[in-house]
């Protein structure tokens, strides 16, 4: 018995001892797989934490690196004043050590606000690109014609040719530019130039003397670089286009994303010089199959005196191959240095949608300092050439398709014109100046790209960044009526309106823009007008309005919401409408949503775009008498466009939805969104004169009305540079909308009734 | 009462007592090795003897150091990419070297290199842990020199800068990383380390914009002890603090100071602290910060400020980074010159204001326009990145050897999204995400899953035909069983069709990206479902090319086709859609292959195991990466509408499933 009673005790707690050591390893086996896998539980810090754990005796009796220092500057005069340190970097860091604060006066921005003077012409050979930037420059949102307003200076002498042996180069140029009035050693100047140096070295060298001024550079080395203060500029040929460019390649996203060829290139070799090795040695990966590599010896003057043995087979193959169909039928496309750093080839891989993968070490790529090439580009070092066939094809069929899109998104939205191309390179200056108000990296990088950005706005408040910041689209919005008609009794449209928006569940405020000749009705009439539910209760804010122009109604004024719904004062719209419109335009916020929709088309006989108010199977404009839009678009209709488009719709009283659609359109490359409605809106493309309850002639009835958008859109059209409008044919319901079922079981019943 | 044991029993239970003897013996003896081997690496490096580390006596006599740093240096110049293979067990992963630590000496018996701190000793420890560690140094890309060079203060220069090159892989510093919080010192404080270095790269605090040798050297925050012993407390999201902006610096310069002071006197949201000059003895100097005489506990009082401000003192990177960031507090850096922490990846913009010094006088003003929704996004930010790249020496050394091996193997480099994006938070972009509305006359390709039902197939098979934007006809023979009908059996067709004769009865064989798939548009639909007629089809292609990053489907009334042969309502109606179902739907033929490879973890063969849900997994996937609602499209031509010219109408609900 008593030995059964040991064993017994002995075997229980023998195995609950295993049962606690196994437990406990388990227990701890679990909570490291838990951790292993859920990436999603910052898998980081828990890897920090186990890597703290330090063994104590290793470092018990150590000091803390500063722990003699912490106060090491008890003494504040070893400190050096902020003045006297700014004063001298200024002597040291001149010239190629220039930095924006030691030679850029940002004090005099901060005076003038961000403003760019260009001198007047003058009377040299002048290339049409150069002509081009110019023309951009003096169109631009930022230009003074007063130099003393003016943060930077552009000298008119076309400095993008500086190879002294090219014929578009200027002589003397040096003594010409320090003659410049404002010129003080060039401090707020900037140059821009494509070429620069010249056989044999090709040094990076403008041939005069920069001094202080910011260098806008293509093909630019990081060893001569300027860091923060120079820019890296795209290398573009002769005959870039100046307003609309080229749209990229790419027309849809065919998957799979593999073409024909894997990589390829189609090029000069150099037997000899700067930037021979890189292209002499592309050979060695050719293999005839999926990667295609042709080169030829044929350029210079007596190339032949200096070519190889491989030359002439080089050359006969080179022959047989089209460039541009090799670019469009090449996954990856290669971009070695020549005897610059940059080519041409960059960007027209870019604009193929052919993944650049770029051979050239220290090539500063275009706008790098805000561009994250690695998103559209692999930069791979040239000592490993003989790596890319290998690594290529390790590339995932999705990041191709990453790559791919990036690719044409970069090309249209920065390098597809001179004239992107002076903008990104202003907006670059423009954040270093004011770093309080510089775009996040994500704002380059991403839909819609950051030529639209509008400094005072925060990320989280614009159409495009829910997805990415991971925050939600607006819950409520803030109606804005233009009321144009007096209101005589309760049963004028306007309080009807009313009436109906305060049921409204998303209304957060209605501001009544007061556009008609008549002094507003005093606050309290409203209030008897439009009675509310005391508990919650949608303040209505009556602006009585001056001056009383159509453009007004895209004022970003102090709303509290960053939903804006346009309406009319005459729209018949019923909550349920409202609210549904509203659902529809947070799925799509970046876009116009609204009830009735016109169209264009192009009439092939006048060769114009025309505007049509007739039923059709598509449209492309949403009146903006009754949609939502994001605040955000009031913004750039108000502060981005040219006062001269909005003054021709204040001055016809007419047009302003066309512009607004454009607008968008033109930002989103997308069509605006039409929702489904009870009633029909109150022009219905009628042929009889409308005259609403006030007996005033609705301006829709009128044909002079009509006759003005054709020419609005005309000249719209002509400032953007092309048509921006983009057609759709699809309309948005609700979704049980005229379905059999119960109207009990449905959520916008009143849209059908 | 006890069971009496029979003598058999006796032995089994001593035949049990053994085996788990020995089990246990065995299981603390392998655990016991295990941790002898990392012991063995500990005791090597001289890891676990940190404070009393052998001499190894040098002589510098006649030792010239290496040149000062090489400004021109990049990885293409001054680093040795031949040395940084990949090897199979951690792909493109470079191995780092560790020296074993020791304290150098000169002949005369006089230390060359200060003893080592305590931060020093677990950078190594964190190292030698870590993926990157080798013993071997044929094998490495990366060298840590054995010279705690964390604070100039505590070096000699020259000799530290002899000994270097002493070292058996100096090499004139190529591929070798030297860590350094604090350079420079009295009075011109250098804003790059002091010691002769050349092409070394150099893991810096407090690089400008003149000596950072930008995508060669790393600059990283400027570590504070202080923040190991602090617990804050949890906060509710969304809180306003106390304080718009804390200044808690306490050696800034007697300019800036005064010019904070006039800030203070004007705004009451401002708090101006500095150190305390009367303090009872037993209170460490470096916990306490006043305001006037009033006391306030340090690091905790900054968690009642939203924003704090940096202000460079005699060096450029400050302590003072990383207590704010702990407390939550958002930085406001005002450092001209200042290259910030990481900044080669991380997007500042999201987590701190950056402003010029000259600004300081308007800096209220600047961050009073800051909205609150960005304010609280910026926290958040602040909190994640601090946890992520900031927290202790082990997060530091690992984030600077992870950029590092991003510049090594650029093909696999961090995305900007994962260096960015806090994993938690809900951020999606399309994949699909450049606006272009597919072409029309590219069509689209009808994948038919078919079984056994070969009536109904060839029904479906001619009523598609007639869909003017077909392009081809796939039917997936899901049957292995039965062989599909032979080729003069099926009905004569205008398109061009394939049958597919799968190899298993799986459900998700309908969602592979096959090759014959030329369209960017793909219809999935079941062979059961003939009622939806040419124009709905057609129509629901049209929808689908504008909206080509969602699933857009038929509503189920149109297709729940009963196995009596009468066509079924489903009642359950509902006003929020957020699953279309596939069995007649349209979306991108990316889908099928992000669904094929990419899904997450054993749904695919979850549904494949069970034959169902394949419908509600494809749903998943495309709001799981396109973060976007499916379309219903309704065709209809019953009802007289206005805008019944427009062809028809769809349907769209309002909730995005984003499920993670």
């Amino acid at each position: 018995m008593q030995a059964n009673k040991r064993y017994g005790l002995l075997l229980s707690s023998l195995i609950l001892i295993t049962v606690i050591y196994n437990g406990y390893k388990w227990a701890h086996q679990y909570e490291a797989d838990h951790f292993a896998n859920d990436e999603y539980k910052n898998a980081d810090r828990t890897k920090h934490t186990a890597l703290e754990m330090v063994p104590k005796q290793a470092v018990q009796n150590l000091l803390s690196y500063s722990e003699q220092d912490y106060y090491e500057s008890n003494s504040e005069e070893l400190v050096p004043s902020p003045t006297d340190r700014h004063a001298s970097r200024t002597r040291i860091y001149k010239n190629r050590k220039c930095r924006m604060d030691t030679c850029f006066d940002l004090e005099r921005c901060r005076r003038t606000g961000f403003k760019v003077y260009v001198y007047p012409d003058v009377g040299e050979k002048t290339s049409t690109n150069f002509q081009n930037i110019l023309a951009s420059l003096r169109a631009s949102q930022y230009y003074t014609s007063d130099p003393e307003k003016a943060c930077l200076f552009v000298p008119a002498y076309d400095t993008l040719d500086r190879d002294h042996l090219s014929a578009d180069y200027i002589h003397n140029l040096g003594a010409k530019i320090s003659r410049l009035k404002y010129w003080n050693n060039g401090k707020n100047h900037i140059i821009f130039n494509l070429y620069s140096g010249t056989w044999p070295e090709y040094l990076e060298d403008v041939g005069f003397n920069l001094g202080e001024a910011i260098l806008a550079k293509a093909s630019f080395g990081d060893n001569y670089y300027r860091h923060g203060f120079d820019i890296s500029f795209p290398l573009i040929g002769k005959t870039h286009p100046h307003m609309q460019g080229t749209q990229g390649f790419l027309k849809a996203n065919y998957f799979p994303p593999r073409r024909k060829y894997l990589l390829s290139f189609k090029g000069k070799r150099y037997t000899y010089g700067i930037g021979s090795s890189t292209r002499n040695a592309l050979y060695h990966i050719h293999n005839g199959d999926d990667i295609i590599i042709l080169t030829t010896c044929k350029h210079g003057k007596n190339w032949q005196s200096f070519s190889d043995q491989k030359c002439e087979t080089d050359n006969e193959e080179y022959e047989k191959w089209d460039y541009q169909s090799l670019l469009h039928n090449s996954t990856f496309c290669m971009v070695p240095r020549g005897r610059r750093l940059g080519s041409f080839r960059f960007l027209e891989s870019l604009q193929a949608a052919c993944i650049p993968v770029v051979l050239a070490n220290g090539w500063k790529l275009p706008f790098d300092e805000v561009i994250d090439w690695s998103k559209a580009s692999l930069a791979w070092e040239e000592r490993l050439l003989l790596q890319v066939p290998g690594i290529l094809r390790e590339v995932q069929d999705n990041r191709i398709m990453l790559l791919r899109q990036q690719s044409q998104f970069l090309w249209d939205k920065y390098f597809s014109s001179m004239d992107v191309i002076i903008r990104s390179t202003l907006e670059i200056i423009h954040d270093r100046v004011f770093p309080e108000q510089a775009r996040p990296a994500f704002a380059w990088n991403s839909q819609p790209g950051a030529l639209y950005f509008n400094s005072d706005t925060a990320p989280s408040s614009y159409p495009f960044y829910h997805g990415l910041l991971g925050v939600d689209a607006p819950m409520k919005f803030t109606a804005v009526i233009q009321a144009t008609a007096p209101v005589t009794s309760s049963a004028a449209p306007i309080v009807k309106l009313l009436r109906n928006l305060v049921q409204s569940s998303s209304c957060n405020e209605i501001v009544v823009l007061w556009h008609c000749g008549k002094p507003p009705i005093p606050n309290d009439r409203w209030r008897v007008l439009v009675p509310q539910d005391g508990a919650h209760e949608i303040p209505i804010r009556v602006i009585d309005d001056q001056p009383k122009t159509m453009g007004r109604r895209f004022l970003p004024r102090q709303f509290t919401t960053d939903a804006i719904l346009s309406l009319d004062d005459d729209v018949m719209l019923n909550s349920q409408e409202i609210d549904f419109a509203f659902d529809v335009w947070r799925s799509f916020p970046d876009r116009i949503v609204g009830f009735p929709a016109r169209s264009h088309f192009w009439n092939s006989s006048k060769s114009k775009w025309v505007y049509t108010s007739k039923w059709s199977n598509s449209y492309s404009i949403v009146l903006t008498g009754a949609a939502f839009i994001h605040r955000y678009y009031l913004k750039l209709y108000s502060e981005w466009l040219p006062p001269s488009l909005r003054k021709t719709v204040d001055e016809t009283s007419n047009c302003e939805d066309i512009l607004m659609n454009m607008l968008v359109a033109h930002v989103t490359r997308l069509p605006p969104v039409k929702v489904t409605q009870k009633k029909q809106y109150k022009d219905t493309s009628a042929s009889q004169p409308y005259v609403n309850h006030a007996g005033v002639v609705s301006r829709w009835s009128d044909p002079r009305h009509f006759a003005e958008r054709q020419t609005c859109m005309q000249s719209f059209e002509a400032w953007f540079g092309y048509m921006p409008l983009i057609s759709s044919e699809t309309r948005f319901d609700p979704s049980l909308y005229k379905d059999n079922v119960s109207v009990t079981r449905k959520k916008y019943p009143k849209i059908e009734i | 009462m006890s069971v009496k044991l029979k003598p058999v029993h006796h032995k089994v239970i001593l035949v049990l007592l053994l085996l788990s003897g020995v089990a246990l013996i065995f299981k603390f003896n392998w655990n016991y090795q295990s941790k002898s081997r990392e012991e063995f690496r500990m005791e090597t490096l001289h890891i676990n003897s940190a404070h009393d580390l052998p001499v190894t006596q040098i002589s510098l006599d006649g030792i010239q150091p290496s040149d000062k740093a090489d400004l021109n240096c990049k990885m293409y110049n001054c680093f040795d990419i031949y040395r940084c293979g990949s090897d199979e067990n951690h792909p493109n992963k470079m191995k780092v070297f560790l020296h074993p630590l020791s304290q150098y000496t000169d002949e005369s018996g006089a230390s060359i290199t200060p003893s080592l701190s305590k931060e020093f000793v677990e950078m190594y420890y964190a190292i030698a842990q870590s993926d990157y560690y080798t013993g071997d140094p044929d094998n490495a890309c990366i060298f840590i020199p054995p010279v705690d060079m964390l604070n100039q203060n505590r070096l000699n220069v020259q000799k530290v800068g002899q000994l270097l090159t002493k070292l058996p892989h100096w090499t004139r510093g190529t591929n070798n990383l030297i860590f350094n919080f604090l350079p420079g010192n009295s009075p011109d404080y250098s804003t790059a380390i002091e010691v002769p270095h050349n092409k070394a790269i150099i893991a810096g605090g407090g690089f400008s914009h003149w000596t950072y040798r930008s995508t060669f050297d790393v600059s990283i925050p400027v570590y504070s002890p202080l923040v190991k012993g602090v617990k804050l407390q949890q906060e509710t999201d969304g809180l306003i603090r106390k304080w718009l902006l804390i200044s808690s610096q306490t050696n800034i310069h007697p300019e800036f100071r005064q010019e904070l002071e006039t800030l203070a006197s004007s705004s009451s949201d401002f708090l101006l602290l500095d150190k305390c000059r009367n303090v009872p003895e037993d209170v460490p100097l470096q916990f306490t910060r006043c305001k006037n005489d009033e006391q306030k506990k340090y690091p905790e009082i900054l968690q009642e400020g939203t924003f704090c401000l940096l202000l460079p003192t005699s060096r450029l990177g400050q302590s003072a980074l990383m207590e704010s960031m702990q407390a939550g507090c958002i930085p406001v850096f005002a450092c001209d010159t200042y290259i910030l922490p990481f900044s080669e990846v991380l997007d500042w913009s999201r987590a701190s204001v950056l402003i010029r010094e000259d600004s300081l006088p308007d800096i209220m003003n600047i961050l009073r326009r800051i909205p609150h929704e960005q304010v609280v996004l910026m926290k958040k930010q602040v909190e994640f990145l601090y946890t992520s790249y900031f927290t202790n020496i082990p997060a530091i050394t690992m984030t600077t050897l992870q950029i590092i091996n991003d510049r090594v193997f650029p093909h696999v480099a961090t995305t900007y999204e994962k260096w960015n994006n806090p994993p938690s938070s809900n951020s999606v972009q399309s994949p699909l995400f450049l606006p272009l509305i597919s072409p029309k006359e590219d069509g689209f390709t009808a994948v038919i899953l078919a079984y056994d039902r070969v009536l109904s197939l060839f029904q479906l098979i001619k009523s598609i035909d007639k869909v003017p934007s077909l392009r081809m006809i796939l039917v997936v023979w899901n049957n292995q069983h039965k062989a599909f009908p032979a080729r003069n059996e099926w009905p004569i067709i205008e398109h061009e069709w394939k049958v597919i004769q799968t190899s298993s009865n799986e459900l998700s064989n309908r969602f592979f990206p096959y090759n014959e798939i030329k369209t960017e548009g793909v219809l999935a639909i079941d062979d059961d479902i003939i009622m939806l007629t040419t124009d709905e089809i057609e129509f629901g292609f049209q929808v689908w090319r504008e909206f080509n990053d969602r699933i857009v489907g038929f509503p189920p009334r149109l297709h729940i086709w009963g196995d009596d042969g009468k066509m079924r309502y489903v009642s359950d109606w509902t006003n929020d859609i957020s699953i279309v179902l596939t069995g007649a739907a349209f979306y991108h033929n990316y889908y099928n292959y992000l669904y094929t490879y990419k899904m997450p973890g054993g749904i695919k063969d979850w549904v494949d195991n069970h034959m169902n849900c394949e419908d509600i997994a494809m749903n998943f996937l495309v709001s799981n990466y396109s973060g976007k609602a499916p379309i219903k499209v309704t065709p209809r031509k019953k009802f007289k509408c206005a805008e019944c010219a427009t062809g028809g109408s769809l349907s769209l609900d309002e909730t995005h499933m984003v499920e993670r």
